[in-house]
């Protein structure tokens, strides 16, 4: 329990929650990370525009935080290059399989009372926190 | 061009909520996704005050029937379970769990982090487009052929 921030996380989830609020309001849009990204891969007829305008807001956010004096997270990635190939490609079809991932199931799906999404991150939720079981206190990795 | 600077703003804030609750650091995530070990319970706290002020919105643009800014909502209106959403879930689940990173973050933290987002980034661009060689209908198209050997 000791790395617990509590504050910083709820103010963190705020600031996604009235970005997925603004997203829908304003351009009647899901929030969906792997969706607006993988509608990109190949892009489709008008609709490519706002995706890359999501995304490039999400590229300068850290830019824009530390120039308002904000100090950025470390990143640890603590896992071999083939992991990291491997993880990366089934996260990336699975999204797409499963139309969502965190914030398009977990974040949109359930603030709108979605039954697919409850389901979709419940599994999502029990398969990652079992993976982790099983690569820290099976495996010991 | 407002639903472009709309869309930006949007994005703006989302990679804002994501370093301020530290879920681009994938160490922070696996920490939440390691219940039977030091468990870290703040990405609870993240999905909590994001899925509230998520349901306002939809409340709201529910309640408004037309976006302000498009000419209608593209809210998914299924309901029924079906093999894809719980296979690509588990997929994600599984991918999720052995770095910690899922899509969002890993985009955020392309800039600032360390090769391997950038590797993994490159990883799910691909397999999102090997998505797209699937047919619609996988994996239930097994399913009918099946059932229809068994009514033949």
């Amino acid at each position: 329990m000791e790395h617990f921030t509590p504050i910083s996380a709820l103010i963190g989830g705020l600031l996604i929650g009235a970005s997925a609020a603004l997203l829908l309001v304003l351009n009647g849009r899901i929030a969906g990370i792997s969706g607006i990204l993988g509608g990109l891969v190949p892009p489709e007829r008008g609709q490519a525009r706002w995706r890359l305008a999501f995304l490039a807001g999400m590229f300068i956010a850290p830019l824009v935080y530390v120039g308002f004096g904000g100090i950025l997270p470390t990143v640890v990635v603590d896992a071999p290059l083939p992991m990291l190939v491997v993880a990366g490609l089934i996260v990336g079809f699975g999204t797409r399989l499963g139309s969502g991932c965190t914030s398009g199931h977990g974040v949109c799906g359930i603030g709108r009372g979605s039954p697919r999404s409850l389901v979709a991150t419940a599994v999502f939720l029990t398969v990652a926190v079992a993976t982790v079981f099983v690569t820290r206190h099976v495996i010991g990795m | 061009m407002p639903q472009i600077l709309s869309a930006f703003g949007s994005g703006l804030l989302f990679g804002h909520g994501l370093i301020v609750s530290q879920m681009v650091n994938p160490a922070k995530v696996l920490g939440f996704l390691d219940v039977f070990g030091h468990w870290d319970p703040s990405l609870a706290l993240v999905m909590g005050g994001a899925v509230a002020v998520s349901a306002l919105g939809t409340l709201i643009a529910r309640r408004r029937g037309v976006p302000v800014l498009a000419s209608r909502l593209e809210i998914p209106s299924r309901r029924d379970l079906d093999p894809r959403l719980i296979g690509g879930a588990a997929l994600f689940g599984l991918g999720w769990g052995l770095i910690g990173l899922c899509p969002g973050p890993a985009l955020v933290g392309l800039t600032f982090g360390p090769t391997g987002v950038f590797v993994f980034v490159a990883a799910m661009i691909l397999g999102m487009a090997i998505f797209r060689l699937v047919p619609a209908d996988w994996p239930q198209v097994t399913f009918r052929r099946e059932a229809s050997r068994v009514d033949g």
